[in-house]
């Protein structure tokens, strides 16, 4: 720091003609590229990425690859005699021939009809996923499409849908659910019609809130001041702009939904046999808790883990959207 | 204020009125049957459904209904096997539940409130991280699953506490569901008072009270504190309906009494007890509008801005 | 001329050096700062956002973030004693009990945001009030009355009773003053006082602020980015960029006779009712980010004179006359002769007219 300047010739020559305008602390960065920077940058935001890629690399791949279908009943015939693999603490194959199923592999065990859990545990989180992604996708078209429209066209339209929200939201997700489970019958569509019917009000409100913030902006009011149609204005021009705060949104909804579908299988309203998901496997193992407890761990560890992942996902996003001065 | 508040009332007394109407509705046009068809005669059903006065028009079996749901019945069980009353069964299940969600939601402010106050004031250091972590388990982990370990470990692997819920005992039976049950709440209680107590503490008008000479915990008591704390009324609400539907899973597990239990029994037993969930529905948006009803007034009391804003307008 | 030697300075800030930690790393927001605030005289900073001039003053006030790191620097108060102390000497604790509020206050930029929204306003005062003075509850509300009064709030018996949000702007300000002055401080720091309000507000906020400074015998620092305001209230003129002071001056010295490059351009870039030009000036580009440290000279990026030697090595202070100094190697011995743009030099040259026809 404090050694002498030495000085040059040409110190006290001008620089010359350059462009003074051309700004270079705040060069020009496209919006979704600062907070793809950004949400790169958080550590927490990228475990949350490789930990619900993993899982879904399993879901996708793991019953495909495995030996076993997920409804199948592993057996062997000893000598005459049809033998099942059920309950089977986790084990792999080393041939030493103790027992009849030593050279079969159960990463996690048998359940106690004498299926392999590994390939139902990977098919189960697949089923789950399945769920929430259909039902989430669909509840952000809905909610986003009802929010849209109530914030811009405000007014009479919006008191009326605002008003159908605020009843709608004043029915507890129990009774829904329950009214639903009369109507119904139990298994995939349950869930997802349940999902559907109160996931997207929480979206609605989003995009609504969004929407009366942009549409004042003076872009939505000069294309409109040369004619634009409204439909255009909304879907063209706010809704671009409201994408990140609904992405968001989907990142928390989706853990909710793949607990809620949890939640109902449990109960014995969702997911039937012999179809299988998270939740339908938390529910056998709960049976058997305190004779084979391994059999409950693989499909609590994985939905905890999903949980996990899409919330820091979803903190990342928020975090790079609205990014804090400090964080700068 | 109390016009705003006589407002609040009548809103959230009409909004349950189109919901009863609606879940009534609902009930009666369903497709099906209310009896199991395998074992009762034509005969002896369509005799049911007169006696149940199911054959009249729907807005007159409304009406009927409304006028006893105001002299506080809620009717019969339709089941054949199940032809009691309703209300004490129902509130005796109620009274259960409500127990156990009123400590929970006690554990819940509570432990939450504590977390994020000591997370907010220790920002950055080992507490604050303690926090997060509880708050991150609580959102990844179900409360039913919690209920689970906690039964397999504490009342099974260590028969410390009772494995399955004792009336007798009630307070310390309870703590096991109640803990597992404010989980959740905890963890988004204390994510929200640390994050709300940060927002405050870099507030100017905290600033302005330094700049006086207020420091340490006068400086919490007086300015801190109670601008961070009203927000979380706006939190607790939507807690409150988790909490009835964790319920449902969590009665299930340990075998208590409760409405939630009520709930799955009437919906995923054999034939489901239409009249139940018609009672249990109309109970729990009548409680959970409650909720939402006192907490907004509760709002408008401790907030002046709101108090005020809404005396002038 | 240290705050020892001259009894007429009741605060002197030396070699101040400031580092913020942030996630992205760490801001070197501070680097030397040096200046005097003689007893009962008015001293203004300016500088754009971010050119360190409210931070320099969090510091004198002890209210820097937590992520703030103090690397080096003093800064001396003279107690009324005539003891002169260090205040980054002093614990929070004992800093907020015997400085804060009693001898150095401060009013904040947004009065929309600078009082606590759940607490009536007299209850604000007074508190201030019987925190730093063995005083009854009531002779401390009678007190918040008094100052209201003083502050020129009409009806000040009803105003106590009120929550913030039911004045407008300028009242609040107001309050906020009153606040300030409740336990008569020997310095006030006004953190750009009247950006928030309205043209016609100002002005008389601004009037209050002097009055108030004439009858109190209070010395006052004022932090702006407005010269206008800078003009009407300052003796003295400090110019702060990047974390420094780059021109130093009495209020005269820097209206009329500007020497730093980036003087010129705060001065270009005032509004002024006869020029006439279609555009109003300003100085291009942004303030650097001192997430890196500038090298040579910060301001040589935006400066339409740079020199090659800005590139390389940091200006020193150049001394012009006793009050007045500037760091821009232009006005080294070496340097070519660089004249202010002749737009500026008619300016001035009208103002100081005006002025002394006044």
């Amino acid at each position: 720091m404090a050694k002498t300047y030495i000085p040059k010739a040409d110190d006290f020559e001008f620089i010359g003609s350059r462009d003074l305008n051309v700004d270079l602390n705040f060069a020009s960065q496209g919006y979704w590229k600062g907070v793809a920077v950004h949400f790169l940058r958080n550590r927490l935001a990228v475990t949350g990425v490789v930990i619900v890629g993993v899982i879904i690399l399993f879901a996708i791949f793991a019953p495909i690859l495995s030996s076993y279908g997920y409804q199948e009943i592993v057996s062997v015939n000893d000598t005459g005699k049809e033998l099942v693999a059920k309950s089977l603490p986790p084990q792999i194959a080393d041939g030493s021939a103790q027992n009849l199923f030593a050279d079969k592999t159960f990463l996690f065990g048998t359940d106690d009809m004498g299926r392999d859990l590994w390939t139902r545990t990977w098919h189960g989180a697949r089923i789950s996923l399945i769920i929430a992604f259909v039902a989430i996708f669909i509840d952000m078209l809905i909610g986003t499409s009802y929010g849209l429209i109530s914030g811009y066209f405000g007014g009479l339209v919006d008191n009326i849908l605002q008003r159908f929200i605020e009843i709608a939201g004043s029915i507890p997700t129990l009774v829904i659910i329950s009214i639903l489970a009369i109507f119904m019958e139990k298994g995939i569509g349950l869930v997802i019609s349940s999902l559907l019917l109160t996931e997207w009000i929480g979206m609605s409100k989003i995009a609504r809130a969004e929407c009366l913030k942009l549409k004042e902006r003076e872009y939505v009011l000069a294309s409109r001041t040369l004619g634009a149609g409204s439909f255009h204005i909304i879907f063209k021009q706010i809704l671009p702009n409201t994408i990140g705060p609904i992405i968001t949104q989907v990142m928390f909804s989706i853990p909710v939904a793949i607990f809620t579908e949890a939640f109902l299988s449990f109960v014995g309203v969702g997911i039937v046999l012999p179809q299988c998901s998270l939740g339908s496997l938390i529910e056998a193992g709960f049976g058997n808790i305190t004779i084979l407890p391994y059999q409950i761990l693989p499909p609590i560890t994985v939905l905890a883990f999903l949980m996990l992942g899409f919330n820091l996902i979803g903190d990342g996003f928020r975090e790079a959207l609205a990014p804090k001065l400090e964080d700068m | 204020m109390s016009k705003y508040v006589a407002k609040r009332i009548l809103m959230s007394a009409l909004t349950l009125f189109v919901i009863i109407f609606v879940l009534f509705v609902l009930i009666r046009i369903m497709p099906g049957n209310p009896f199991p068809v395998e074992r009762m005669s034509a005969e002896l059903i369509l005799q049911k459904r007169a006696e149940l006065g199911l054959d009249k028009p729907i807005l007159i079996q409304f009406a009927d209904y409304m006028s006893m749901l105001l002299q506080g019945s809620f009717g019969n069980g339709t089941s054949l096997y199940n032809g009691a009353p309703i209300k004490p069964i129902m509130f005796a299940c109620l009274e259960n539940s409500f127990k156990v969600g009123v400590l929970s939601i006690l554990f819940g402010t509570t432990i939450g409130l504590g977390l994020g106050i000591v997370a907010a004031l220790n920002r950055g250091k080992f507490l604050d991280g303690l926090c997060t972590v509880v708050s991150i388990l609580g959102v990844c982990i179900p409360s039913y699953v919690f209920m689970i370990f906690l039964q397999y470990f504490f009342a099974y692997k260590i028969p410390f506490f009772p494995y399955f819920f004792d009336p007798s005992q009630f307070l310390f039976s309870s703590i096991m569901p109640s803990l597992s049950l404010s989980l959740f709440s905890i963890s988004t209680v204390a994510r929200f008072t640390r994050n709300e107590m940060i927002e405050v503490m870099n507030s100017d008008y905290v600033k302005l009270a330094e700049a006086k000479g207020l420091y340490g915990f006068e400086l919490l008591r007086r300015h801190v504190l109670r601008n961070a704390l009203i927000p979380i009324v706006t939190v607790i609400a939507p807690l409150v309906v988790d909490l009835v539907t964790g319920a449902m899973v969590i009665e299930k597990i340990y075998g208590i009494n409760g409405a939630g239990s009520l709930m799955v029994n009437a919906i995923a037993g054999d034939g489901v007890d239409y009249n139940y969930v018609l009672a249990l529905g109309i109970v729990f948006s009548a409680l959970y509008i409650a909720v939402m009803l006192a907490l907004d007034i509760l709002y408008g009391i401790i907030d002046p801005r709101i108090r005020l804003a809404t005396k002038e307008g | 001329m240290g705050i020892s030697m001259n009894e007429k300075i009741i605060l002197s800030v030396e070699n101040l050096d400031i580092t913020f930690r942030t996630n992205a790393g760490n801001v070197h927001a501070i680097r030397g700062v040096n200046f005097d605030l003689p007893a009962g005289k008015t001293l203004a900073l300016v500088g754009e956002s971010g050119s360190g001039k409210s931070v320099t003053m969090k510091a004198v006030a002890g209210l820097l973030d937590d992520n703030a790191t103090i690397n080096s620097g003093k800064i001396f108060y003279r107690q009324a004693d005539g003891n002169v102390i260090d205040l980054l000497t002093l614990s929070k604790k004992n800093l907020r009990r015997t400085i804060n509020g009693q001898q150095i206050a401060m009013i904040f930029q947004d009065p929309m945001t600078s009082l606590d929204p759940t607490m009536r306003i007299g209850e604000q005062i007074a508190e201030t009030i019987l925190l730093h003075k063995k005083i009854s509850t009531s002779d401390a509300n009678k007190r918040a009355v008094e100052l209201l009064q003083l502050v020129g709030l009409n009806e000040p018996e009803k105003r106590v009773k009120n929550y913030p949000h039911q004045l407008s702007g300028g009242q609040r300000q107001r309050v906020v003053i009153a606040i300030a002055l409740s336990c008569e401080p020997k310095i006030l720091i006004c953190d750009e006082p009247t950006t928030a309000l309205d043209v016609t507000i100002q002005a008389r906020i601004l009037d209050l602020i002097q009055d108030l400074q004439a009858k109190m015998g209070l010395s006052v620092i004022f932090i702006t980015h407005d010269l206008g305001v800078v003009a009407r209230v300052a003796d003295f003129v400090k110019v702060m960029y990047a974390g420094k002071i780059i021109e130093a001056g009495t209020v005269d010295e820097i209206f009329f006779d500007p020497r730093h490059p980036y003087t010129w351009g705060l001065l270009s870039a005032m509004p002024d009712l006869e020029t006439n030009d279609d555009r109003l000036y300003s100085i291009p580009g942004s303030p650097p980010n001192l997430l890196h440290e500038p090298k040579g000279d910060a301001f040589a990026a935006r400066n339409q004179f740079a020199m090659k030697i800005d590139e390389r090595e940091e200006p020193p202070m150049f001394q012009i006359s006793e009050t007045h100094f500037a760091a821009t190697w232009l006005l080294h011995p070496d340097a070519p002769k660089v004249e202010m743009p002749a737009q500026l030099r008619e300016r001035l040259a009208r103002a100081r007219k005006a002025a002394n026809l006044q």
